[in-house]
């Protein structure tokens, strides 16, 4: 990672760049998210914690409507709520999937080609060039095959590759999930730097140690449901939230 | 430059060449020897035309089909109706039968392939037997288990191409330039895409890639591919009959994709051709025939799981590795 990125910091906004109402989402007969709110302004780090099996992952999918869900999703004002997949990826609102969702056969050059998918030839080299000032790594191993990659190295290409979409909004899936202590500190510090420069971002983490580091609010979900929505200042003390992990 | 060293530097060339002389001694084989092994050959270039554009539905997008022999019957019985009903020229026949296969698969794939894995595989296995049905029924067109007979060799004009291997020599520049647009479609944007969507639909729909349209569009490329190799077919042996476009199609063309090696270029043509060639090869066992081939398939799968087109990348990577070490 390295200190020198060209990113200029810049402080939230007042204005919402996601706010979901009532966000529900089933599979098959079994509600597994719950009429969720939530709200993510401009600039702003936002965390969803949760034991497993909480809805994390649902509900990051049922924003990106990836799996059938149920409610109003709003982002930049506009109702998106109804938009597919692919078109949400177009208007800036891309996902890093839990398990990284890697391309495994090929390259690490062609996962981080296929993120720029809808970019032009200039942008994806300039893409390119600010993904590897964040992720030096992943320029030497250009040619290797991603599947081949270390854990950390993998959640990297992950990340970068979402970052070639030049998202606004960048939902992240558990991306310390499998990596050393270490490893999850620096991909976290890289999200750090990243927010920093003005990236929205909303983190589902289970280690909520290391996602309250970093974020401006946390929501606990817990049974597909939010329990607790954290302000700043609230933010001290996570042995706190141990409480709605075993409750 | 030491031999050794002239090996490691272009490993890449080397196992081409190898490859290249294979098949440039099977050939001269096949046109020198003529006879049944021509009959044999040709068969293995039209299946090489059918899995190379199966290759790119299953191999490529990662999607299940078992009614890709749907296509190649509309192809085959389209080329015989035109041809010998209607006096159109054979070429003329086969884009035109070609064509309604492209059409009728987007009418068939737009709500078929909203379906994933065995639902998908079972839509396309149904469209298969239906077209099977179809062709037994509608025996006023299809003239049903009769067969289609009397449809002309593949030719154009006062130009026919009245021996098998006339034809043969034309079928294998068809399947070289089906292997061509494969590999053309397989480097660009949409073939990166159709490798994503193989790998992980939710990944590439997340980067923004229309995953539904694209597989939509491989289905209608392997149609076309299916539909000339139908076509093919008919215009090679001069008869058709539902059986032709059987199950027994489908069994054959997934042995012949995963033989020669699944997502690959040139494996499906490699399987095409082996898969066509070892039950002549085996002739000799006589009752034991069918069981040697069967054992012969899965020693192959077990020992080469990846195809035979793994063989060559085995062989490019082992001479890869620096003499010193």
């Amino acid at each position: 990672m390295t200190e020198t990125t060209p990113m200029t910091e810049k402080t939230p906004s007042a204005a919402p760049l996601l706010e979901i109402r009532g966000l529900s989402a089933t599979y098959g007969q079994v509600r597994v998210l719950k009429p969720t709110n939530l709200s993510l302004f401009e600039g702003e780090l936002v965390t969803v914690l949760g034991p497993n099996g909480a809805g994390k992952t649902t509900l990051v999918r049922a924003i990106m409507r990836l799996v059938k869900a149920q409610g109003e999703v709003r982002f930049k004002g506009e109702d998106v709520g109804r938009l597919a997949t692919h078109d949400l990826a177009k208007r800036g609102i891309v996902l890093v999937l839990e398990g990284r969702g890697l391309f495994g056969s090929m390259t690490v050059q062609e996962n981080i080609n296929l993120g720029a998918y809808t970019a032009t030839r200039v942008e994806l080299q300039e893409r390119r060039a600010r993904i590897f000032e964040l992720f030096p790594r992943l320029k030497e191993r250009l040619h290797q095959q991603s599947a081949s990659l270390s854990g950390g190295e993998q959640q990297m290409l992950a990340i970068g590759r979402a970052l070639m979409a030049d998202p606004k909004l960048l939902l992240l899936d558990e991306p310390s999930l499998g990596l050393a202590p270490r490893v999850a500190a620096e991909i976290l510090r890289a999200l750090g730097q990243l927010n920093k420069a003005g990236l929205g971002i909303l983190l589902v983490e289970q280690k909520a140690p290391l996602a309250l580091k970093l974020a401006r609010r946390a929501y606990v979900l817990t049974l597909g449901r939010v329990v607790k929505e954290l302000e700043a200042g609230e933010i001290g003390s996570h042995h706190d939230i141990a409480q709605y992990y075993f409750s | 430059m030491t031999l050794r060293s002239t090996i490691s530097a272009k490993p890449q060339v080397w196992a081409t060449a190898l490859a290249i002389a294979v098949a440039v001694a099977l050939l001269a084989y096949v046109f020198g020897r003529g006879g049944y092994v021509v009959t044999v050959m040709g068969f293995a270039v039209i299946y090489g035309v059918f899995v190379t554009g199966l290759n790119l539905f299953m191999g490529y997008a990662g999607q299940a089909s078992f009614g890709q022999n749907a296509f190649a019957a509309l192809g085959g019985y389209g080329t015989a109706v035109l041809c010998a009903d209607y006096g159109l020229e054979p070429i003329v026949a086969l884009v035109l039968s070609a064509t309604l296969s492209a059409v009728i698969a987007l009418i068939v794939g737009y709500p078929t392939l909203r379906l994933r894995g065995h639902y998908l595989a079972m839509a396309t296995f149904a469209l298969g037997l239906i077209t099977y049905e179809l062709s037994i029924e509608q025996s006023g067109l299809t003239r049903g288990f009769m067969g289609f007979s009397g449809i002309p060799p593949l030719g154009l004009g006062r130009f026919q191409l009245l021996s098998e291997r006339a034809q043969l020599a034309v079928f294998i520049l068809i399947m070289l330039l089906g292997v061509w647009v494969a590999r053309r479609l397989r480097g660009s944007r949409f073939g990166r895409a159709l490798l994503a969507i193989g790998e992980s639909e939710p990944a590439a729909n997340a980067l923004g890639i229309q995953v539904f349209r694209y597989k939509l569009v491989a289905f209608v490329i392997a149609a076309v591919y299916a539909s000339v190799a139908g076509s093919m077919f008919a215009h090679f042996v001069g008869y058709i009959s539902p059986e032709v476009f059987g199950l027994s199609m489908v069994t054959l063309s997934f042995t012949m994709l995963y033989v020669g090696g699944i997502g690959t270029l040139w494996g499906p043509i490699a399987g095409a051709v082996l898969v066509s060639f070892l039950p002549q090869l085996l002739r000799g066992f006589r009752d034991m025939q069918d069981i040697i081939y069967c054992l012969a398939l899965i020693v192959i799968l077990i020992f080469v799981p990846k195809g035979l087109a793994s063989l060559w990348s085995l062989a490019v990577r082992r001479s890869d590795v620096p003499a010193e070490r």
